[in-house]
């Protein structure tokens, strides 16, 4: 469960403050998919951030399951994310002199899994978002885009995370290939009950999930139950 | 993160660019590889210094002339060994009172112009006695060295090193039984010495024995000796003896004050050590001079990794993102240094021993890798890893995930 309490990010750049977060609280349960959407420069990767323990607010209280990230160190906070959450972002960044099976293990590498299992986790994982046997041994940067996202999403799950948090993963794909991937999360959040918060600019991309939050100059302007959802056909 | 995936990340990482991470290895190899040949040139010196110091005799006391400091003397010295302070006298004293001596063998030493069969040349002639073969650890190759007999009788006789009768009658003759002539005086030729190799500052082959009587009577014309060797039983007498033959020869002189004695009594361990001081402080400069390479090789390094830490700094921001911590992240970058580092090493310390091999072929200078010296290169070189690795390594887990990632 994620829970924002006056949420507040400030940049300093010289002399002037700016203020990217400006009181934000909310609540994510458990099994919910998320959407944050907002114009350019609203905050939304700001956001992402503290939700993701990749940074910590100004000031506010930020809690994961309960727990104040603030409160901890840098390695402790590398710990949650490792455990708890899956990334994916709108570049992929995927490392590209590696076989899509390192990318896809990479975590497990730090969460000192033997070889042997963390291949046998990554390959289940590729598996499972049917992703081309063909291409595993293939290195990142001769994937085409969709496919690369999908690699960086087998990533974001093979610690088989509570939380995906998405930014803008559709953002570099052609709407077909875009599509895939919405697919993608929809499943992960009906069949394995995940919580997805997903990260954009687009209300079409945005209707796919349950619930929105709307931010714009880093204020909620609107949080609620998204009644038009788009659900894709799951049936591949 | 398991070891086996530290030499995964390194090996990818400095194979993705091969010729950066071989330039950066050719640094240290300079430097390594100066380092192991400078340091076995230096212990080469060592190693034939010494052992033309153990070339010359055991357990060594050796007296020379000296000049005499203090009243009358003047500010101008003829030079230690050239004074004439020391006779024939003092060599039987030595020889009748030091009872711990084994064998004393004084000698009278000058240059002369030889000839032999309208052949000649200039050389150093010494006039000695028979336990001078033992004391100085001179071997006969042919016929014989100076006996007591000779001595006693002042025969004209004397014994050839080898370099001086391959200049007087060519390499490889039998020059026993010829006559030479030294100072218009004819000698007859009784034997001929075993080459003791001519390294050094003199070269101990290009030489004459002749009785020391002889050379007295005949070539001096006065009884004063330039050197008295003494062997002593073993090396723990030789201090003893020392002080002994300088008791005794101030006695002699009539010098109360040691600081006044007109000779020196040199101890074969002194020279030892002082040669061997000499050559490690010869060492250590040939080494530190070679050791600048390296720094240079270090810089290199902790140049490439900095260039190496931004270059991949959304990488280190992706790796921070997924989970790795900061002890992670600078474990791959040291790792990745010391890699290199290693390399280098290796390959410098194979190549410095190739290089000093090829000195000691091509130019003849001893050489000697030891063990020590490729162990100190090795911890050396693995050192200059994680010093000059420790920075990048630092700064790269000191990343901000966030700039890491969104780093362009
Ligand atoms: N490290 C930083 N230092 C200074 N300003 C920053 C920093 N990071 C973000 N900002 C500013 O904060 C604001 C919000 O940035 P953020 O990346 O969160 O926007 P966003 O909603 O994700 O936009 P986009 O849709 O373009 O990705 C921007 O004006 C940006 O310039
Ligand atoms: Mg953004």
């Amino acid at each position: 469960m994620i829970e924002c309490k006056n949420i507040v990010k400030t940049y300093r750049s010289g002399e002037i403050d700016t203020q990217v977060l400006k009181n934000i609280s909310f609540k994510i349960n458990d099994n919910e998919f998320v959407a944050i959407m907002g114009p350019s420069g609203s905050g939304k990767s700001t956001l992402m951030h503290i939700i993701g323990c990749l940074d910590t607010p100004t000031s506010g209280e930020y809690l994961l399951d309960g727990q104040d990230a603030s409160k901890l160190s840098a390695d402790e906070l590398a710990d949650v994310r490792r455990q708890k959450i899956g990334f994916v972002f709108q570049a992929f960044n995927l490392l590209p002199r590696a076989t899509v099976l390192r990318n896809v293990s990479l975590p497990l590498v730090y969460a000192a899994v033997a070889k042997e299992e963390r291949e046998e986790r990554a390959k289940e994982t590729l598996r499972a978002s049917a992703f081309p046997e063909g291409f595993w041994h293939h290195y990142s940067n001769q994937l085409s885009g969709g496919m690369m996202q999908r690699v960086a999403i087998a990533r974001a799950l093979v610690n088989n995370p509570a939380l995906i948090l998405a930014d803008e993963p559709t953002g570099n794909l052609d709407t077909k290939t875009g599509a895939v991937v919405l697919a993608t999360f929809q499943l992960l959040h009906q069949e394995q009950g995940r919580t997805i918060v997903l990260i954009t600019h687009e209300p079409y991309v945005a209707e796919h999930a349950e619930r929105i939050i709307h931010i714009r100059d880093g204020e909620i302007v609107s949080d609620g139950v998204n009644r038009n959802r788009r659900l894709i056909n799951n049936d591949h | 993160m398991i070891l086996s995936d530290l030499f995964h990340e390194t090996y990818a990482a400095l194979s993705a660019n091969k010729v950066r991470s071989g330039l950066t290895i050719l640094g240290i190899v300079i430097g390594i590889g100066s380092v192991v040949a400078m340091i076995s040139i230096g212990q080469g010196a060592a190693g034939s210094i010494q052992a033309s110091i153990q070339s010359i005799g055991s357990n060594l006391v050796m007296v020379q002339p000296g000049f005499q400091r203090g009243a009358g003397a003047g500010p101008v010295s003829a030079g230690r060994g050239s004074a004439t302070t020391l006779k024939q006298e003092d060599a039987d004293a030595i020889q009748k009172e030091i009872t711990q001596a084994l064998a004393v063998a004084p000698e009278i030493s000058r240059r002369y112009q030889i000839t032999a069969k309208g052949k000649n040349t200039n050389t150093q002639v010494i006039g000695t006695v028979a336990s001078y073969s033992q004391v100085r650890n001179v071997q006969v190759d042919l016929g014989s060295f100076i006996s007591e007999q000779n001595v006693r009788a002042l025969s004209k006789v004397a014994v050839l090193g080898p370099t001086t009768r391959d200049d007087l009658f060519g390499e490889g003759t039998n020059p026993v039984g010829e006559t030479i002539r030294v100072n218009r005086v004819d000698f007859k030729v009784i034997g001929l010495t075993q080459s003791k190799g001519g390294t050094g500052f003199t070269n101990q082959d290009d030489i004459i024995f002749v009785p020391i009587s002889t050379a007295q009577r005949f070539l001096a014309g006065d009884a004063y000796v330039t050197t008295i060797s003494v062997q002593a039983k073993d090396a723990g007498s030789l201090a003893t003896i020392q002080q002994e033959i300088t008791d005794l020869l101030l006695q002699r002189h009539n010098i109360a004050d040691a600081q006044l004695a007109d000779f020196q009594v040199l101890n074969q361990q002194d020279i030892v050590q002082t040669a061997s001081a000499v050559t490690n402080t010869m060492t250590m400069l040939l080494a530190s001079i070679a050791g600048i390479s390296l720094i240079v090789g270090g810089i290199g390094i902790m140049n490439m990794m900095l260039t190496t830490v931004t270059e991949r700094t959304r990488e280190i921001g992706l790796r921070k993102a997924i989970g790795a911590k900061r002890k992670d992240i600078s474990l791959q970058f040291l790792a990745e240094a010391v890699t290199l580092t290693f390399i280098g090493g290796l390959i410098g310390i194979i190549l410095g021993w190739a290089s000093s091999l090829a000195v000691t072929a091509f130019t003849g200078i001893a050489t000697k890798v030891s063990l020590p010296a490729i162990a100190l290169a090795f911890g050396v070189s693995a050192a200059i890893g994680i010093v000059f690795g420790y920075y990048p390594a630092r700064r790269a887990a000191a990343l901000n995930p966030i700039e890491a990632l969104r780093y362009e």
